[in-house]
């Protein structure tokens, strides 16, 4: 009897794992290309990948018809929760069981980094929106990944050189200590020196930090024109209202580095106004865009982000090679991928390089006033259209082994 | 031969080890092997908690610091993926020593706000120093070949790698309780004075204890680090450290397998609910709190309480 | 010229010890109200980073959802997070005050990890703002910095609130029977005094005033559901510090940690966020029962 009693303790925990198993055994499926959304669902950045990225990537499924080569197409989506761990075990486990094909979306640099090491092992392909990090295609670069929306280069590039061509041309930095705030820092310092800007010095605040003012403060006493804030998140937003409180935005201007069209929104254009950013999509730049994101926010509750609109506009890309390519085999698609022009309500001409960047437009925009602004999410103005080959890093500074010199 | 209690962990081991080698055959494997360091880390934590009664708060300072030097051995270095794990384990030992040191001249609450507190200098160490990656960790840690002959990128025999540490590190854990030396760790749990007083130096017990159960966290979080092929800064986190307290009491403290069901139970919930975002928060959360209110034993010691009290309750 | 300090100008120098002052005031009030916890329950509330987050959080609902303005919200949302704490103690804390103190620890633990989760599901994690009142708005430039008039505020609320709370239970006879109830519970009991009753408005108490900083904080950071629980750790490391249970030791601590993290992250930022830390080795080394603490 007792003996039943203990055995039942490990039949507990053996069912709990056929339990889980058993589920995934299930989506076992050969007539099927599967796309999984790996984004962040709760987490500091879920307001703009998150669930917006899984409506966007549903969105281009059905835009497609639903089905490529007549096979269905079939969506699931994780929480990675911006863990590095977690990501790159879900991965493995989608690719070993589920036969998923291609992962998009992937938030995180270090969890998309993560992602890449276990699609390069297994030969599948990712397509990375919302991670921003250089080394995707630099360092790290696999012969199966396409970074489809923007990278740190890009804003660095957008913002930096705007701001010092608009006579911003000294520089202090509010650095978040980390190796993402680290590359963005030294990017946008390489841009500013170039365009004759000088950096007059810069803090590195500890990660995460809630208390900026401290840090604003020597901002304001190294009397530098530009405070440029190499951070991301919440860390951006407190640092903006703080400088806002302590009055460091009446003589010095303010340029966020990493800022999405949600932090605008939650921040509010009173606060944020008057700031230059760069991005990969705005939503109001055409009629194109315009029609698309209003079908995007009738799904979801607010405007697309350019991470979202770049996992719909990767996933589209992806789909048309599919059947361009007549196989779902990683390498045939990558080849088609790579032999198309994106042309979409994203990009105009766009292409994807050897190590695997998507070269496109990005737009350095000037958020508005609130007098300025006609509705809800009308936050920008358009200063200039950066073309693309200005934009990102060229390939003959490219550390990517997959480039031939 | 007839059935008493004293079989319970003969049996038990017995039947472990069947179904642990069965395992890969009907489970997916990285999932088992995920499990199985976790379980190591629980045991190891239970060491602390269950036998000496030393809640320790910041036991993810172990964990994750093998893992980030077995990496870094491994990676960069070139070592040979036991040699790396090896090296992991004298790092964590080494750290618990001074922060053992430190921490067992209090007791209690004290104890567990001061390993707090050190875990969290690790925690920020982790994130500054150069080798660790920041917020990158260390990625694409190669497995490499076992002595130079196994090759560990196959995942069955990386299986059985990690399986044969996990059971080495139970063994270990099983011998520590039952020796003289795990008795006198129950006794200064049930009376620290008395113990002393019976002529025990019973702070250089709690050290050693210490320094055992953060040298087999290390062990395990080592091993993590080569089955996921990173080290990151989730492993030395705070959360981390609640999470193998929760495991341990869910499973049942001072039990020998309770804090590896727990364990098998918080991963499988970890993974299950992966989808759910906060959800994962709020369920653990709940767990806790259920555990603590309702049933302080955790499963296995429930279980076991059943059987103890059986035979009385069916006299008649 | 200019008078210099290791390089740094004085006039610099002044406001980072300023705004440590600032920081200092929020961990001396949340330290205390952890101290008044632990001196009288033995408990470590581990959710008093959540409750801290429930006071900004019920600050902000009773501006966006009954219109409630900044001053009601001062006062409703403490009390809201009181009472939440009171039923907390009453109907889950009670039951474990005959076992180790540990168990109380774990409970709180795992009921911060609930409200964190609960608040991340219903308001996401970007956070919601919360205006600064009308009548902080701006501030005065007192030649070397410009000081917000909200910051201002903060000092002065936090440090009259601390400093009534230590004049109450150091100076007078409710405090007496508080201090007495610390010591000899059962005694007191003798006496005909409510024991339990005030054990239980004791933790409401201290609740609190975590909720009161919650408010505080609110018009100056974002609210959002994970405000406190990184907060929370360096407050136990505040404590530690100060000496568990001392009152006055929270304080004196709490403020203290404030400036020297300021000067901090003036002269080696990387490591603003490992000081406090730091300090509590060294304290723990030279006096293990903390700075303020007694050895039991």
């Amino acid at each position: 009897m007792a003996k039943k009693r203990l055995l039942t303790a490990f039949g507990t925990g053996l069912a709990l794992l056929m339990a889980v198993s058993g589920a995934s055994a299930a989506g076992l499926s050969d007539g099927v290309v599967k796309v999984g959304v790996m984004t962040d669902m709760s987490g500091a950045y879920s307001d703009l990948c998150g669930p917006g990225s899984v409506v966007a990537a549903q969105m281009a499924i059905d835009d497609f018809g639903g089905k490529v080569l007549g096979k269905k197409i079939e969506l699931v989506s994780v929480d990675h929760q911006n863990k590095a761990d977690i990501a790159a075990n879900k991965a493995r486990e989608w690719f070993d069981t589920e036969k998923v094909d291609v992962i998009a979306d992937l938030p995180t640099s270090s969890a998309a980094l993560a992602v890449m090491e276990v699609a390069n092992q297994k030969n599948k392909i990712t397509l990375i929106s919302t991670g921003a990090s250089t080394k995707i295609t630099n360092d790290s670069c696999i012969a199966t990944n396409v970074h489809w929306t923007y990278d740190t280069y890009a804003l660095a590039v957008g913002t930096g050189k705007a701001v010092v061509a608009n006579g911003g041309d000294t520089w202090f930095f509010i650095t978040a200590d980390y190796a993402f705030g680290h590359s963005l820092e030294g990017d946008t310092a390489a841009v500013v020196e170039a365009n004759g800007g000088k950096v007059l010095g810069k803090v590195r605040a500890p990660f995460p930090n809630t208390d900026f003012s401290s840090f604003l403060l020597q901002a304001q006493a190294s009397g530098a024109k530009i405070i440029g804030l190499a951070n991301a998140g919440a860390d951006t937003i407190n640092s903006i209202k703080q400088a806002k409180e302590f009055g460091i935005t009446q003589n010095q201007t303010l340029a966020g580095l990493l800022i999405f069209i949600t932090d605008i929104n939650s921040l509010g254009l009173d606060t944020a106004q008057g700031m230059m950013l760069t991005t990969g999509f705005y939503w109001d730049r055409n009629d194109e865009t315009r029609a698309w994101s209003k079908r995007f926010r009738e799904r979801h509750k607010n405007m697309p982000t350019m991470g979202q609109a770049g996992v719909y506009s990767s996933l589209m890309h992806y789909f048309a090679a599919v059947e361009k390519a007549g196989t779902d085999d990683s390498a045939a698609v990558m080849a088609a991928m790579k032999s198309m022009p994106i042309n979409d309500m994203f990009a105009k001409n766009g292409y994807i390089r050897d190590d695997g960047r998507m070269v496109h437009d990005m737009y350095l925009v000037q958020v508005k006033k609130p007098s300025e602004s006609k509705g809800p999410w009308d936050y920008y103005n358009v200063l200039r259209t950066i073309p693309g080959d200005e934009a990102y890093m060229s390939l003959d500074k490219s550390t990517c082994k997959l480039v031939k010199k | 031969m007839t059935w008493n209690l004293k079989n319970g962990p003969l049996l038990g081991a017995a039947l472990m080890l069947v179904v642990l080698l069965a395992a890969p055959h009907m489970f997916y494997p990285v999932f088992l092997m995920k499990v199985l360091c976790f379980a190591l880390f629980a045991c190891a934590f239970n060491l602390l908690l269950g036998y000496v009664g030393l809640l320790s708060f910041g036991h993810a300072a172990f964990f994750g610091s093998a893992g980030y030097i077995t990496a870094h051995m491994v990676k960069a270095l070139n070592f040979d993926p036991l040699a790396g794990i090896l090296v992991g384990v004298m790092v964590s030992s080494l750290l618990g020593l001074v922060i053992g040191w430190l921490a067992i001249r209090r007791s209690g609450i004290y104890f567990a706000m001061i390993t707090l507190g050190f875990a969290q200098v690790i925690f920020f160490l982790s994130l500054q120093l150069k080798f660790t990656g920041g917020e990158d960790g260390i990625q694409g840690v190669p497995r490499g070949m076992l002595f130079g002959l196994v090759d560990l990128t196959d995942t069955m025999s990386m299986y059985y790698f990690v399986l044969a540490i996990f059971l080495c590190g139970f063994w270990l854990i099983y011998r520590t309780i039952n020796s003289p030396f795990g008795q006198v760790l129950k006794a200064i749990r049930e009376n620290e004075p008395r113990a002393r007083s019976l002529g025990y130096d019973t702070d250089r017990f709690k050290l050693m204890a210490f320094v055992i159960s953060a040298a087999l966290s290390g062990l395990a979080g080592g091993t993590k680090a080569l089955v996921f092929q990173l080290a990151s800064l989730t492993d030395v986190n705070w959360h981390m450290s609640g999470e193998v307290v929760l495991m341990t009491l869910l499973g049942g403290m001072g039990t020998i397998f309770g804090p590896a069901i727990g364990a098998l139970l918080v991963v499988t919930l970890n993974n299950y609910l992966a989808g759910f975002g906060s959800w994962v928060t709020i369920i653990i959360g709940a767990i806790f709190v259920s555990c603590v209110l309702a049933f302080r034993r955790g499963i296995v010691g429930e279980i076991l309480e059943k059987v103890r009290t059986w035979p009385t309750r069916h006299k008649t | 010229m200019m008078i210099q300090i290791f390089g740094i100008p004085i006039q610099a120098l002044l406001g980072q010890l300023l705004i440590g002052l600032i920081n200092g005031s929020f961990y001396a009030i949340l330290s205390l109200g952890l101290a008044i916890i632990f001196g009288l329950l033995n408990i470590i509330n581990f959710t008093h980073g959540a409750q801290y987050m429930l006071g900004a959080f019920a600050a902000w609902m009773s501006l966006t959802y009954l219109g409630a303005n900044y001053w009601v919200g001062l006062i409703l949302a403490p009390l809201a997070v009181g009472a939440f704490g009171i039923l907390m103690e009453r109907f889950m804390l009670r039951r474990l005050y005959h076992l180790d103190h540990l168990y109380g620890l774990l409970l709180t633990f795992g009921l911060a990890l609930i409200l964190e989760g609960v608040f991340r599901q219903l308001y996401g994690v970007s956070g919601l703002s919360y205006t600064i009142p009308e009548i902080f708005q701006g501030g005065v430039n007192l030649k070397f910095m410009f000081l917000p008039y909200y910051r201002a505020w903060v000092i002065v609320a936090s440090l009259s609130v601390c400093f009534a709370t230590w004049y109450v239970i150091e100076r007078t006879k409710l405090g007496a029977y508080l201090r007495a109830a610390t010591e000899k519970p059962e005694l007191l009991q003798a006496f005909g005094v409510n024991v339990p009753l005030m054990i239980t408005l004791t933790f409401g108490y201290g609740v609190a005033l975590a909720g009161f900083a919650g408010v505080l904080a609110a018009p100056i950071y974002q609210v959002t559901p994970v405000m406190g629980s990184n907060l929370i750790i360096v407050v136990f490391a505040v404590v530690v510090i100060g000496g568990m249970g001392s009152i006055l030791g929270s304080i004196v601590t709490g403020i203290a940690l404030g400036l020297i993290e300021g000067l901090t992250k003036v002269f080696y930022p990387e490591a603003s966020g490992l000081v406090v830390f730091v300090i509590m080795a060294l304290v723990l080394l030279l006096r293990p029962a903390g700075l303020f603490g007694r050895e039991k």
